[in-house]
């Protein structure tokens, strides 16, 4: 493949297997990027846990992925936004333990912990959690 | 769809399919209560061998499930778990804690006999059994 090779993928997430499908599109993509199984499984777990909680506190969103080859670097960003009610403290959203409901809030920090990078832009209406994971290949 | 649920002497045995969805774990984690609740069982084995995702939710469940069965006085082994979804877990600091894993299932099931025997107060009486 050549420098610039770009990938992309949405799901719309309106019901659990759509969590699925969007964690299986993620590994799919980042396999075509020639990323490892455990960064496959990283990234499939990652939009998993972010995708449910689109799902279940956003009310559905969908999810974009975005699989992206320059040179040596392969980068995948996953885009997860939903139209719900918005997570009121952000910051605290990303420490461990805690949560709105039903033990949901090790979402976001343990997808964070998987990923590079996660950012979260969230107000009434909005939600969106933006994720990447960078990797350099040398050979 | 509905995941079977087999019985194996006094042991549930149910395999996760791969890609199952909230509902159908959820729908299976009641299922195994009722069928605990029929039945004279004294172990379950969870088989999770074809999952290659285990996020927070489904390993709350599968704790969940454990700690279900333990409380209707049954002893749980989870058996088959990838590595990767093991790294996966520790990394995102949602470790399987307070449930009992074995690599395959048939040390899952030598693992659900000692337990059983230790419960129950019995030694383990055929040293030289399949679990070796």
């Amino acid at each position: 493949m050549s420098a610039g090779d770009d990938r992309r993928d949405v799901v719309a997430i309106e019901a659990s297997e759509d969590i699925i499908r969007a964690r299986r599109s993620g590994r799919d993509i980042a396999r075509s990027l020639d990323f490892s199984l455990a960064d496959q499984t990283r990234l499939a777990t990652a939009i998993s846990e972010i995708a449910r909680n689109a799902l279940h506190y956003g009310g559905g969103g969908r999810c974009e992925i975005l699989g992206h080859r320059a040179g040596v670097q392969r980068e995948i960003t996953i885009i997860i936004s939903d139209a719900g009610p918005g997570i009121p403290d952000v910051a605290q959203a990303m420490i461990p333990g805690f949560s709105t409901g039903h033990s949901l809030g090790m979402g976001i920090p343990g997808a964070r912990k998987l990923m590079d990078r996660l950012d979260i832009e969230s107000r009434v209406g909005r939600t969106m959690v933006v994720m990447t994971m960078v990797r350099r290949f040398t050979t | 769809m509905r995941i079977p649920i087999l019985r194996l002497g006094n042991i549930l045995l149910t395999s996760l399919p791969p890609d199952i969805t909230d509902e159908h774990a959820e729908r299976l984690q009641s299922d195994i209560l009722e069928r605990l609740d029929q039945t004279a069982v004294v172990g379950v084995i969870l088989d999770i061998t074809a999952l290659d995702v285990v996020d927070s939710y489904m390993a709350r469940i599968l704790a969940e499930t454990a700690q279900m069965t333990r409380l209707m006085g049954s002893e749980v082994v989870i058996t088959g778990m990838n590595p990767l979804v093991a790294v996966t877990l520790i990394e995102m600091g949602r470790e399987l804690t307070g449930v009992t894993t074995a690599l395959t299932l048939e040390q899952g099931v030598a693992s659900l006999k000692h337990q059983i025997a230790a419960r129950d107060g019995d030694p383990p009486e055929d040293p030289v059994d399949e679990c070796g």
